[in-house]
């Protein structure tokens, strides 16, 4: 079922340990080269703001999701400093990168629903990792779900779900433990038009809401509504577009 | 309710549900586990009621004293007095030797008995030692023996310490055994949650991302290592209660025809416990060596 911006209540307006400074992603001068040579990132350096929107695009292999895993710890860089509000990632302990991820949205390119659970169960699971009470929890997959327009699908397994009802699925889970930082790579990358642009739409819900928003995309013309900054990635080499 | 007991009756609720939704694979694993305890369990059950039986007859350990051909009456009164007046003796009793060889003559020797020229027994002396010590008894008889007049001294409650040793033999074989069988159970634990950690492994990648601790990931399968081991305890403690109960005619019948009265004893409640405990311990260990190194391998 189709959403608009206008239906959907804030789910992200309480996002937690906001950094000292308007900075939420900094990186300096940052590398990350993969086992064997190949590159991901070459010296890249920007910085975004708190409640920024952010478009990263560029051609396949250019680098794109390998800097979305530097912000999320899932890669460590090579050289240079990541900072993700205020903590060095570079730096962070082992033990802590699970709570800095908690802070982190995190919408895939392959959508690594669980099948053997059902759409309810799947948007849960961010809770149960925190530690939730059942009710409040539930409260929350609830709001989560009617945000993306899966109210009273909850039910239902993933695989009974069109892809974009997935994909939305996914980006219930990613939103229901409010972070502050919702990174997508390629979340509309196997939709139709008319289902891209409801994805599209709810990101941009989610940037009116205060979140500050990552969307690797092939397609960035998607995101025009939102103003965004445009960053391109051209084999490892980040660069703002104009 | 606090986060971590929450964390904890999750974990342990997936756990049991994981179990039930598999009642098969659960089940053959409980048997493998319990099969594997109950034999040394078994073993280890059945040596503690022999060793109640010859405990209850080596509280009443003999020693004869021979005294030395030919008879000496005023020898004799020296050690019935030394018996007397010995703090290491708890009774004694004087066989002459006149009614030593009556006693011969009534266990069927009488038509032996009749050719010798001569009785050729000795007086004797039939002591219970004070000690209950098995192995004080050797030190007493060989003070004995030193007595002036005393030919042989002849420890009746050797066989008793023979028994003894050889149930230590045992005891020591079944608790080998159950280390070994222990290693078997914390690999088959180890083997069936590294099944389990294969096939969730998607599950455990994607709860990673969302930012699980390690903690998290372990709980639900250190749960699930802890049942497997506990109903494996639970299958060794019914064979086990099965044994006994098969057993105990045959043996009390046994015991009957040596003119005994004994009953074979299942285990104690605080056995049972350790039983469960020890079980539940090993399928932790298994889980946890199979968990960690599963996270070290795709950390």
């Amino acid at each position: 079922m189709p959403c608009s911006a206008s239906t959907l209540p804030a789910v992200a307006a309480d996002a937690r340990n906001p950094p000292r400074n308007t900075e939420m992603i900094d990186f300096d001068q940052v590398s990350l080269r993969y086992p064997g040579g190949s590159g991901g990132v070459h010296e890249a350096s920007f910085a975004l703001a708190r409640g920024e929107f952010a478009v990263l695009s560029g051609h396949s292999g250019a680098g794109k999701s390998s800097l979305l895993k530097l912000i999320a710890a899932i890669q460590r860089p090579t050289a240079g400093r990541v900072s993700v509000g205020g903590q060095d990632v570079g730096r962070l302990p082992r033990q802590a990168i699970p709570y800095l991820r908690r802070n982190i949205g995190l919408v895939l390119q392959e959508i690594r629903l669980l099948l053997d659970r059902n759409v309810f169960d799947n948007v849960m699971l961010p809770l149960q990792i925190t530690g939730h009470p059942p009710a409040d929890a539930s409260k929350r997959v609830h709001a989560a779900l009617e945000r993306v327009g899966l109210a009273g699908r909850g039910q239902e397994m993933p695989l009974s779900l069109s892809g974009g009802e997935q994909q939305r699925a996914a980006i219930a889970r990613a939103v229901v433990n409010r972070p502050s930082i919702l990174l997508a790579d390629e979340p509309t990358a196997h939709l139709d038009a008319a289902y891209a642009a409801d994805i599209a739409a709810l990101f941009r819900s989610f940037h009116a809401a205060g979140v500050t928003v990552i969307v690797a995309t092939h397609d960035s013309s998607l995101f025009d509504d939102a103003a965004p900054r445009r960053l391109v990635m051209d084999h490892g080499h980040l660069r703002e577009a104009s | 309710m606090s986060g971590w007991l929450r964390h904890h009756l999750a974990a342990l609720a997936h756990a049991a549900g994981r179990l039930l939704r598999h009642p098969v694979g659960s089940l053959l694993t409980a048997l493998v586990i319990g099969i594997a305890l109950a034999l040394p369990a078994g073993g280890l059950l059945l040596l503690d009621n022999a060793g109640r039986v010859v405990g209850d007859v080596g509280e009443r350990p003999e020693i004869s004293l021979f005294m030395a051909m030919p008879p000496d009456a005023t020898a004799t009164a020296e050690i019935e007095r030394r018996l007397a007046e010995s703090a290491e003796v708890a009774s004694f009793e004087y066989v002459p030797r006149e009614r030593a060889l009556t006693q011969l003559a009534e266990a069927g020797l009488a038509d032996v008995i009749d050719d010798l020229p001569d009785n050729p027994l000795p007086d004797a002396f039939v002591v219970t030692p004070a000690a209950l010590d098995p192995g004080a008894f050797g030190e007493i008889a060989t003070r004995f023996g030193e007595w002036p007049g005393v030919a042989h001294v002849q420890l009746d409650s050797a066989w008793v310490e023979r028994i003894h040793a050889l149930i230590e033999l045992g005891r020591k074989t079944f608790w080998l055994l159950a280390a070994l069988l222990a290693s078997a159970l914390v690999v088959v634990t180890f083997n069936t949650i590294r099944l389990q950690l294969m096939t969730q492994r998607a599950e455990i990648a994607v709860s990673r991302l969302l930012g699980a601790t390690d903690h998290f990931i372990r709980r639900p399968f250190l749960w699930t290592g802890l049942l497997q081991g506990l109903a494996g305890g639970l299958v060794a403690w019914l064979l086990l209660s099965a044994m006994v109960t098969a057993l105990r005619d045959p043996v009390a019948r046994l015991a009957s025809s040596y003119g005994a009265v004994f009953t074979l004893q299942p285990p104690a409640a605080t056995e049972v416990a350790a039983l469960l405990a020890i079980a539940a311990a090993l399928g932790l260990a298994g889980a946890a060596l199979s968990v960690d190194r599963h996270l070290r391998a795709t950390d």
